[in-house]
C-alpha cells in the first residue's frame, strides 16, 4: 500500500468546560473521541453523522485549524503538530479546507481577485505580474467569469460565493481538500451544480477530499469511502457500496432508512431512533450509542465495543454483530 | 523581498475601469439618504469654513485693544458686540473656534492612534500583554476624567507653563483620557474578528502576518473607528471648553470658546451683556450637536450592530 496522504491516528479534542469566577475546568466537551482515519491519495472519504456528532471538529483538527488533545495527524507522512509555525504556514497551501457557510468564510471587505490571490503572493507560488491571470483562469474552471474578479462578496449568491470559496482553496493546488459541509447552506439545485464541480475537479485535478457532510445521498454521490460517526467516535466505516448495501451498526442501519426515496409504494423497515444525541459532556457509558439503540442489551451499557474489521475493510464498532 | 505593499495594489487596483460598488460606496448612498445626518454635516463644514475662513474677512483682530469701545452691544460694526477691551466678539469667536476644532480633532486623531494602537495590540497577541494593557485602561477608566483634567490643568499652572505651549498640553492630556474607552472597543472588535470565518480562513490559507492584520482587520476595524472619531470630537470639544472655562485649558489671551464663555462669570455681564457669552455657547453647542448627530448617522451606516 502506498503512503496515505492524510492519516489521522486515535485523534482526540476535547473542549474544556469552564465556569465560576475563575474559570475553572469543570468539564469537557469530548467533541472527538479516539478517531482514526486513512485516505490514501486520489480517494473521496464521506464523513457523515448527525449535527454534533464532531464531524467538523475532525476536519479542523485534521488541518491544524483547532488544537488537537491526543493523537497524530500525519500529512504525507508529516506529522503536522511537530512542524514550527512558519513550516506549518508553507505546508498549508497543500491541505485546503472549504467552510461550511459561504456568506461568513469571504470577508466582506476584500475583492473577489484579492482574496483568490492573496495566498498565491504570500506563498510565492507565481510572480505578482501573473496573478490577475491565475485567479481568471482559477475564476473560469469554478464556472466564473473573469469580469467577477474586482467585485466584492456581497454581489455574490450562495452558490456563487461556495464556487469562490473553492476557487480560493483550488488556486493554491492542494492535494487534500477538506470539505466541511460544502454544500449544506446552500438550496438544492446549486447543492447539485456544487457537487457536480466537486466530482468534476477531482477528476481533472486528482484531488483527494475528506468530504463532511449530513446528507447520505450526497456523500453516496461522491464518495468512494465513508464513515459514520456518532458521538465523537467511529461508529462504522466501509466502502461505499458496502456501506449502503450492508450497513451493519444500528445507527448506520437507522440513518439508512431515513434517506428519502423516489419511490412512494416502496415499503421498507424504517427504524426510527427516540430522542436526542446525548451531551458529548456526559457521554453514555459503554456503547455511546445504547440510549438510543432499539437492540440495546445489558452488556452494551457496561462495555465499550471495539472498532474491528469484519472483512474487506469493514470496520464496525457493536457488540451485535 | 519586494515591497508587500506593491504586490496588494497589483492585485486590487489594477483593473480597467471595473464595476466599482465597494461597501464604501454604497454606505456613502446611504448616508445621503440620512437627512438629519447631511444637516448635521453641513453645519460642522459651516463651523468650519467660519472659523478658518471668516477672520480673513474681518477688520479686526482678535487681540487688537480698542480702550473706546469696551462692552458695545451689537451694531453695525460689530456684529456682535466688543467685550471688555473692546475686541471685536464675532472675530474672537471665529478665532477662538480654529483653537477648539484644531484642539477636538488633534487630541481625538492622537487618542484614536493610541488606542487603536493599544487596542489592537492587546486584542492580537493576547495574552500578558493583554493583560498589562487593559488593567492600565481599566486603571484609568476608574478615575473620573474631570477631576483627573482639572488635577492635570492645575498642574500646568503650577508648573508655569508658557501660555504658547498649553494648547499642545491640553491636547495631550486629552488624549491621555480619551484612549481607554477606545482601545476597548477595538480590542473588543479585534477579538471577535479573530473568530470569524473568515479570519479562519487565512489561516487555513497560510496567509503572513502582516497581511491578515492589514488586509484583513484593518478594514473591517476601519468603520467603527471613523465612527468612533467623529463623536470624540465633540466629546474633545466639550472637555476642552470645560478646561478653558475654568482656567486650566487654554489661557487668555488665546481665545478659546471655552475660555470665552468665562465672560458669564461674572454676574453683570451674565445679564446685561449677553453677547459676551452667548456666542461662543452657541458655537459650541451647535457643533457638539451637528458631530453627534453626524456621528449618529455615520453609525447607522457603517456600524449598524451598534445600535442599541
Amino acid at each position: 500500500m502506498s503512503e496515505a496522504l492524510l492519516d489521522i491516528q486515535n485523534l482526540k479534542k476535547y473542549f474544556p468546560i469552564k465556569a465560576g469566577l475563575l474559570s475553572r475546568t469543570v468539564g469537557q466537551v469530548k467533541a472527538v473521541d479516539d478517531i482514526s482515519i486513512t485516505i490514501q491519495p486520489g480517494e473521496t472519504f464521506g464523513l457523515v453523522g448527525e449535527s454534533g456528532s464532531g464531524k467538523s471538529t475532525v476536519g479542523r483538527t485534521a488541518i491544524r485549524l483547532t488544537d488537537k488533545t491526543a493523537g497524530e495527524v500525519r500529512f504525507k507522512g508529516t506529522d503536522i503538530y511537530s512542524l514550527p509555525p512558519e513550516q506549518l504556514r508553507q505546508l498549508r497551501p497543500k491541505m485546503q479546507l472549504i467552510f461550511q457557510d459561504p456568506y461568513s468564510s469571504l470577508n466582506p471587505r476584500v475583492r473577489i481577485g484579492e482574496a483568490i490571490g492573496e495566498a498565491v503572493l504570500d506563498h510565492g507560488l507565481a510572480p505578482a505580474s501573473d496573478i490577475r491571470d491565475i485567479v481568471k483562469e482559477v475564476l473560469a474552471s469554478c464556472g466564473l467569469s473573469s469580469y467577477h474578479i474586482d467585485r466584492f462578496p456581497h454581489e455574490f449568491s450562495g452558490g456563487q460565493r461556495q464556487r469562490i470559496g473553492i476557487a480560493r482553496a483550488l488556486v493554491l493546488n492542494p492535494e487534500l481538500i477538506i470539505a466541511d459541509e460544502p454544500v449544506s447552506a446552500l438550496d438544492v439545485s446549486i447543492q447539485a451544480q456544487i457537487i457536480n464541480l466537486f466530482s468534476h475537479l477531482q477528476e481533472s485535478k486528482g484531488l483527494t477530499y475528506l468530504f463532511i457532510s449530513h446528507d447520505l445521498s450526497v456523500v453516496e454521490h461522491l464518495c468512494s469511502r465513508i464513515g459514520v460517526m456518532y458521538l465523537g467516535s467511529m461508529v462504522e466505516t466501509a466502502s461505499r457500496d458496502e456501506l449502503f448495501r450492508h450497513p451493519l451498526h444500528p445507527y448506520t442501519k437507522a440513518l439508512l432508512s431515513a434517506v428519502p426515496i423516489p419511490i412512494p409504494k416502496l415499503k421498507r423497515e424504517r427504524i426510527v431512533l427516540k430522542g436526542d444525541i446525548p451531551s458529548p459532556a456526559n457521554p453514555p457509558s459503554g456503547c455511546k450509542f445504547h440510549t438510543r439503540c432499539p437492540f440495546a442489551e445489558q452488556r452494551c451499557v457496561e462495555e465499550v465495543p471495539v472498532f474491528r474489521n469484519m472483512g474487506g475493510e469493514h470496520w464496525v464498532a457493536c457488540h451485535l454483530v | 523581498m519586494p515591497s508587500i505593499q506593491a504586490e496588494v495594489t497589483n492585485v486590487a487596483t489594477n483593473r480597467p475601469q471595473a464595476v466599482k460598488s465597494s461597501l464604501w460606496r454604497q454606505s456613502i448612498r446611504k448616508l445621503l439618504k440620512n437627512k438629519l445626518a447631511v444637516g448635521g454635516f453641513a453645519v460642522v463644514v459651516f463651523m468650519f469654513l467660519l472659523c478658518f475662513v471668516g477672520p480673513l474677512f474681518s477688520p479686526y483682530t482678535d487681540n487688537k485693544v480698542n480702550m473706546t469701545m469696551m462692552n458695545k452691544a451689537p451694531n453695525i460694526h460689530h456684529w456682535l458686540g466688543t467685550d471688555k477691551l473692546g475686541r471685536d466678539v464675532l472675530t474672537r469667536v471665529m478665532q477662538a473656534g480654529r483653537i477648539s476644532l484644531t484642539v477636538g480633532i488633534a487630541s481625538m486623531v492622537l487618542s484614536v492612534f493610541i488606542g487603536t494602537l493599544l487596542g489592537a495590540i492587546a486584542g492580537y497577541y493576547r495574552g500578558i500583554v493583554d493583560q498589562v494593557i487593559m488593567r492600565i485602561a481599566d486603571l484609568l477608566l476608574t478615575i473620573p476624567s474631570l477631576p483627573l483634567l482639572f488635577i492635570f490643568g492645575a498642574l500646568l499652572s503650577e508648573w508655569k507653563v508658557p501660555t504658547d505651549y498649553r494648547m499642545y498640553i491640553v491636547m495631550l492630556i486629552l488624549s491621555l483620557v480619551g484612549w481607554p474607552s477606545l482601545a476597548r472597543m477595538v480590542r473588543g472588535q479585534l477579538l471577535s474578528l479573530r473568530e470569524r470565518e473568515f479570519m479562519q480562513a487565512t489561516i487555513v490559507l497560510g496567509l503572513r502576518d502582516r497581511r491578515k492584520l492589514v488586509n484583513h482587520l484593518l478594514p473591517n476595524l476601519v468603520p467603527l473607528l471613523i465612527v468612533i472619531a467623529t463623536l470624540n470630537i465633540g466629546g474633545a470639544i466639550l472637555s476642552e471648553s470645560v478646561l478653558s472655562f475654568f482656567g486650566l485649558g487654554v489661557m487668555p489671551p488665546t481665545p478659546t470658546w471655552g475660555n470665552m464663555i468665562d465672560a458669564a462669570n461674572n454676574m453683570i455681564d451674565f445679564q446685561e451683556r449677553p453677547w459676551l457669552w452667548v456666542p461662543p455657547g452657541f458655537s459650541i453647542f451647535a457643533t457638539v450637536i451637528a458631530i453627534n448627530i453626524f456621528g449618529d448617522g455615520l453609525r447607522d451606516v457603517l456600524d449598524p450592530k451598534q445600535k442599541r
